[in-house]
C-alpha cells in the first residue's frame, strides 16, 4: 500500500478513483499532520489549534492574542501555497452556484460562530480530549451536513 | 525568557503550526469540495475515506493531550487555555446544526477555506468573504440568541 502510494506520486496520472485505499492513505497521512499541528499548538503555546475561533478572534481583537491567531491563519493559507506547489490535485473548483457558495459561507461563518466551533476545534481537539460538548456539535454538524447534501442532490 | 521573547517564539510556533494544519488539510482531500460533499452522502454514493482524516488526526492529537494533561503549563506560554465547559446547551447544537447545513451545501469548512486561497479562485474569496460576514453577524446577534434559547 506504501509502494502504491509512492507509485502514483512519480506517476501523477494514476487514476484516483480505481485506487480507493489510496485516498484512505492520503487521508490518514494528511489527518497526521493536522494531529501534529495541533499538538504544537497544544504543547508549546497551550492553546485549542480551532479556526473559527481564531477567525473570531481576529475580527475581535484583544491586545496581545491578536498576532499569534494572524500567524496561524496566515501559515494556514502557506500551507495550500505549499500543497498546491507539491500535490497537482490537491484543491479542486467548488462545483456549487454563486449563490450557493454565497449561503454556505454565511452558514458557515454564524454557526461556527454560535457554535463555538467548526471541524478543527470540535472535530479534531475537542473529540481528542473527549469534551461531551465538542462530540455532540460534531455528532450535529455531521449529520445536518448528511442531510443538506441528501436535500441538494449530494455526489454525482 | 523575555516576555517580548515569549511572545516571538509562540508567533513562530503559531505559523508553523498553521502551515503544517494547512498542508494537511491538503494532503487529506479536505480542501476538494466535491471529496467533502461526497463523505457527507451517507445516503447514495459515499466516500468513507474522510472519515481516515478525523481518525488520523484524533488518534495523533488525543496522544498528545494525554502525554501533556499532567503538566502545569506549556513549554513555551504561562498556562494552558483550553475550554472546560462539559455541559450542553441549545446554543451549541443549533450553532453546529446551522454551520453543518453550510459544510454540506459548499463542501468547505473554515480551515480548507482559508488554505485553499492559494487557488486565486472567485469561489474561495467568496465563501470567505460571506464566512466572515456570518462570524460577525453572529456577534451581533449573540445576545438575543443567548436569551432566546434560554426562554425556550
Amino acid at each position: 500500500m506504501r509502494g502504491a502510494a509512492i507509485a502514483s506520486r512519480l506517476r501523477p496520472g494514476v487514476n484516483e478513483r480505481m485506487n480507493l485505499p489510496l485516498d484512505w492513505i492520503r487521508a490518514l497521512e494528511g489527518g497526521a499532520l493536522i494531529g501534529l499541528s495541533a499538538s504544537l499548538m497544544l504543547a508549546f503555546n497551550g492553546r485549542v489549534a480551532g479556526v473559527s475561533g481564531m477567525v473570531g478572534g481576529l475580527l475581535q481583537p484583544s491586545p496581545g492574542d491578536w498576532s499569534w491567531r494572524a500567524l496561524f491563519l496566515a501559515g494556514l493559507a502557506l500551507g495550500g501555497v505549499v500543497a498546491a506547489a507539491v500535490l497537482p490535485n490537491a484543491f479542486a473548483a467548488s462545483p456549487a452556484s454563486t449563490g450557493t457558495v454565497l449561503a454556505a459561507g454565511l452558514l458557515v461563518g454564524f454557526g461556527s460562530r454560535v457554535g463555538n466551533g467548526c471541524t478543527s476545534g470540535h472535530g479534531v481537539c475537542g473529540i481528542s480530549r473527549l469534551s461531551p460538548r465538542s462530540v455532540a456539535a460534531t455528532l450535529t454538524f455531521i449529520s445536518t451536513g448528511a442531510i443538506t447534501v441528501l436535500l441538494t442532490g449530494g455526489s454525482p | 525568557m523575555t516576555p517580548l521573547a515569549r511572545r516571538r517564539a509562540e508567533g513562530a510556533v503559531a505559523l508553523a503550526s498553521g502551515t503544517l494544519f494547512g498542508l494537511g488539510l491538503a494532503v487529506a482531500g479536505m480542501t476538494r469540495p466535491e471529496k467533502v460533499i461526497g463523505f457527507l452522502d451517507f445516503f447514495r454514493n459515499w466516500d468513507p475515506s474522510l472519515a481516515f482524516v478525523m481518525g488520523g488526526a484524533i488518534a495523533v492529537h488525543a496522544t498528545s493531550w494525554r502525554a501533556l494533561k499532567g503538566r502545569r503549563s506549556p513549554l513555551l506560554a504561562t498556562r494552558f487555555l483550553v475550554p472546560t465547559r462539559r455541559d450542553l446547551d441549545a446554543r451549541l447544537i443549533v450553532g453546529a446544526a446551522i454551520f453543518g447545513a453550510g459544510w454540506g451545501l459548499g463542501g468547505l469548512c473554515p480551515g480548507p477555506g482559508i488554505a485553499s486561497l492559494a487557488t486565486a479562485a472567485p469561489s474561495v474569496a467568496l465563501f470567505l468573504v460571506a464566512m466572515l460576514a456570518g462570524n460577525l453577524g453572529a456577534a451581533r446577534v449573540e445576545p438575543f440568541i443567548g436569551r432566546a434559547l434560554k426562554r425556550g
